[in-house]
């Protein structure tokens, strides 16, 4: 994204490589000698995500000679049961095919530390670990500390690092730390964690991966309305009558009980993930196709949005009830395992944003999110105005809505447009129809993985889309009123409101847009 | 599904296509380029199968052309196929008799609208691509002077003299493991160059163009040394500090050699033809690099052949390439 940057890291710009050109996009970038140290192994993120993709960027030729994989668990595990533990994930969930070559010459480069976060003795062992590493594997001292842990322990594992001068730099080499959402539940705990983390990494080495978007759907969406004449000029409060920014799971919080219970929606997908889309749709053209204006607008969208007066009338929450999903018999979620019977944690939230400018004054931003819903999807849907004179009969145009576009994240990454069409007949009648781009081929199945673009790019140094701890706070700020209101809804004992299994979502969620005359989109 | 269409025209198989797609109930156009494949029918089945994973990162209209005899009543059958594991269509042509001299007109009239045209000759491609009458019809020419029996390195110069904007070769495809990688070794080690060798097996176009490469982008003298192969098996640069060394011997994992760093493996495999031509597919565009090696390539041979005669039919244990086409 950035071509300013095309060096590997810890060289100046003033070498110039004479195998590089910039007229050569053939060439991949290849991360200069480095290492991974990853907390957490044994979680699902780790075994179904990391590991898998760190494979697959070996596959690809993407990770340099000699990169190593660090493990940090509470484990008694030698380097080889470590090495046994990613053979498995990566044999069951990598992407590209199994290759005995490339697995062997990165599992040369496994090393394994078992301890306790709080524990000196194993920091110190990681650290001569990774000087070990330096040594025979030459990866120049820089290194990625993957945080796939609880929030909870960030401060404890942070602290370790510095305490043992693992987050010391000697100039030309990188240390770096990788943090998955949630980032914090509220503005002060995420100002907390921000504060703890900026205490031993500077800004720019502390990537916050939200792995629902992936560059590529950012990119795509760039590109959509800023490489295209057709569509910026009608992208106002002129022809859109409101936005809907769905993020749908068929499933539900499956084993993940703990994680869940007391973050509930909201705060999993829409204070990162839709907040994130919402900001793409509705900001203005960069100065620059770089990161910092990119950040730039997307602070700029996040400050004007303000919330209705009325919580009540414009936010909706629920909890999945025991029924039937997609021909399954599902528990509901207070019947979930670890789910206490009174938890008020909400599965499915729906909040209603204003966003004060002149593109966007009275256009209303629908967002909603939720669990065992009928169908996983996630889309932002650009609903236009009706035309203002209609030439034919009202008898016509019965079956014709309002033209829509649609931008569909996952799965099978793509857009739709919706609009009116004559029916074949004598008869003059109208009726919706939609054309659909699909990314279909040209994408979906050479496209990496969202997680090797992510950790490509966090051993490439390079931050440009992922979210900066302003962007963060912002959220929060959006977020924490419609919280707020919904504890104290609590407080009055009003619940969320329980919905159908395999539906899409709460009556109160249709009420919100019936109020304003709209309807949601099944989509 | 497959149809067969014998005796047919262009008009036919076009509307084939749309009465295939109607039936399959996707009526949707989300192809994005038309690929052309000039084959004879003993390669059919082979370039067949590698177009058919390309389509699934690039869905397409293929049309498989296989020449047949030029004598005789002039015919054309077609078989159509939609789905059945393409991400597009795909129609295998065949012709005979006199329309073999005109293939173009069969082609033309099939030609989705507006999108690009790729042609591709998966086994011996003509002299010049781009005057040919279906490389004409194209902006991307994709040829393969490895799969030519013999005298590869004549055919590669012959494909470099006739370069025209939109022509790859895919003994470039074949590089860019390599060329990333030793370009990401210069980036780890911003060292000055003082001059490089590669080491291949005989009649390998590929490391003719990685030493027309690097000559030309390194500016000091490469030699290229023959071995027993699979393909490149090594890649020095020499610099101040010690060599740069990317050594494979069998064509699958290759060590990593540099100043200062303990030797490292690094994966490095030979890739098959559909990968080989999904990368193609991605740049519709002039490949500018390959212009300026294909174009050296060609100038230092001229040069050299003044000189010396002709060094791809000379070929001895050791030669080399140097910028100004001087022999050393």
């Amino acid at each position: 994204m950035t071509p300013r940057r095309v060096q590997g890291d810890g060289q100046q710009a003033a070498h110039r490589n004479p195998l590089r050109d910039p007229q050569d996009r053939r060439l991949p970038r290849i991360a200069g000698p480095c290492g991974l140290v990853l907390f957490g192994v044994t979680g699902d993120l780790s075994r179904k995500k990391v590991m898998p993709a760190i494979y697959d960027l070996a596959n690809r030729g993407l990770l340099p000679p000699g990169f190593s994989l660090t493990g940090f668990a509470r484990r008694d595990w030698a380097d080889e049961d470590f090495a046994k533990v990613v053979h498995d994930s990566v044999k069951e969930h990598s992407r590209t095919p199994f290759r005995e070559e490339v697995w062997d010459q990165l599992a040369e480069g496994f090393r394994f530390v078992p301890g306790d976060f709080d524990d000196d003795v194993a920091f110190d062992k990681l650290r001569s670990t990774i000087e070990e590493l330096d040594e025979s594997r030459g990866t120049g001292g820089n290194h990625a500390f993957y945080l796939a842990i609880p929030p909870s322990f960030f401060g404890n594992v942070v602290g370790q690092l510095k305490e043992h001068g693992l987050a010391d730099t000697d100039g030309g080499s990188w240390r770096r730390v990788v943090v998955e959402k949630p980032f914090g539940h509220d503005l002060s705990s995420a100002r907390r964690l921000n504060a703890i983390l900026d205490d031993v990494f500077p800004d720019g080495s502390i990537f916050r991966i939200d792995h629902y978007l992936g560059k590529e759907t950012v990119q795509n969406i760039l590109a959509l309305r800023f490489a295209n004449m057709m569509f910026e000029p009608i992208w106002n409060a002129n022809y859109v009558d409101h936005v809907q920014i769905t993020m749908a799971e068929d499933v539900g919080i499956g084993g993940r009980a703990g994680y869940y219970d007391g973050i509930g929606a909201a705060r999993d997908v829409i204070q990162n993930h839709l907040l994130q889309l919402m900001s793409l749709v509705a900001m203005e053209e960069p100065a620059a196709f770089d990161a910092q204006a990119l950040r730039m607008e997307k602070q700029k969208v996040l400050s004007s949005v303000r919330l209705p007066a009325d919580l009540g009338a414009t936010t909706a929450r629920g909890q999945y009830a025991a029924g039937w999903a997609g021909g399954e018999k599902v528990p509901g979620f207070l019947q979930e395992q670890g789910i206490s019977a009174s938890s008020t944690t909400e599965t499915y939230a729906a909040v209603t944003l204003h966003v004060d400018n002149r593109r966007w004054a009275g256009v209303p931003f629908y967002l909603r999110t939720g669990k065992r819903l009928g169908r996983r999807v996630t889309e932002v849907a650009i609903v236009f105005k009706r035309a203002p004179h209609q030439l034919f009969n009202p008898t016509a145009t019965e079956d014709l809505t309002q033209n829509t576009l649609v931008i569909r994240v996952q799965p099978d990454e793509g857009m739709t447009v919706r609009f009116g069409s004559k029916v074949p007949g004598t008869a003059m009648e109208i009726r919706d129809v939609t054309m659909d781009f699909a990314y279909g081929g040209t994408f979906t199945e050479a496209s990496p993985e969202a997680y090797e673009r992510l950790i490509l790019d966090v051993l490439l140094g390079d931050p440009p889309l992922f979210p900066r701890h302003e962007e963060v706070e912002l959220s929060w700020q959006i977020l924490d009123p419609i919280l707020g209101f919904w504890a104290k809804q609590d407080a009055k004992g009003k619940r969320p409101e329980p919905y159908d299994s395999g539906g899409w979502g709460p009556a109160s969620a249709d009420a919100m847009l019936a109020r304003d005359g709209r309807v949601w989109r099944r989509p | 599904m497959t149809r067969k269409l014998t005796d047919t025209n262009s008009a036919a198989i076009a509307a084939e296509f749309v009465r295939a797609r109607t039936h399959a109930g996707s009526p949707a156009m989300g192809m994005v380029m038309t690929l052309v494949v000039v084959v004879d029918e003993e390669n059919a089945d082979s370039a067949l199968d590698a177009a058919r994973a390309a389509s699934h990162e690039h869905p397409a209209r293929v049309l498989a052309v296989v020449l047949g005899a030029a004598r005789g009543t002039p015919q054309v059958d077609a078989e159509v196929t939609v789905g059945a594991g393409w991400g597009g269509e795909m129609a295998l042509i065949r012709l005979h008799g006199e329309v073999v001299r005109h293939p173009e007109s069969v082609v033309l009239p099939l030609l989705l609208p507006d999108s690009p045209v790729v042609a591709w000759w998966p086994v011996g491609a003509p002299a010049d691509p781009a005057s040919d009458p279906l490389g004409r019809l194209a902006q991307r020419r994709i040829t393969d002077t490895m799969t030519h029996a013999s005298a590869r390195s004549r055919a590669l110069r012959q494909q470099c003299a006739a370069y025209a904007p939109g022509n790859t070769d895919l003994a470039w495809t074949r590089l860019t493991p390599w060329r990333a990688l030793l370009a990401a070794a210069l980036d780890q080690h911003p060292l000055k160059v003082t001059g490089a060798a590669v080491t291949a097996e005989n009649a390998n176009p590929s490391a003719d163009l990685l030493v027309a490469w690097l000559a030309s982008r390194l500016r000091v003298d490469v030699r290229l040394r023959t071995s027993d192969g699979p393909g490149i098996t090594e890649v020095v640069l020499e610099t101040a500090s010690g060599p740069i060394r990317i050594s494979r011997t069998d064509g699958r994992l290759a060590v990593f050699t540099s100043p200062g760093n303990p030797d490292r493996p690094v994966a490095l495999k030979r890739r098959d033809v559909p990968e080989l031509l999904a990368e193609e597919l991605r740049r519709l565009d002039e490949d500018d690099v390959y212009a300026a090696t294909a174009h050296y390539l060609h100038r230092g041979k001229l040069s050299r052949g003044r000189r010396t005669g002709t060094p791809a039919s000379s070929r001895s244990s050791s030669r080399s390439v140097s910028r100004k086409g001087t022999p050393t």
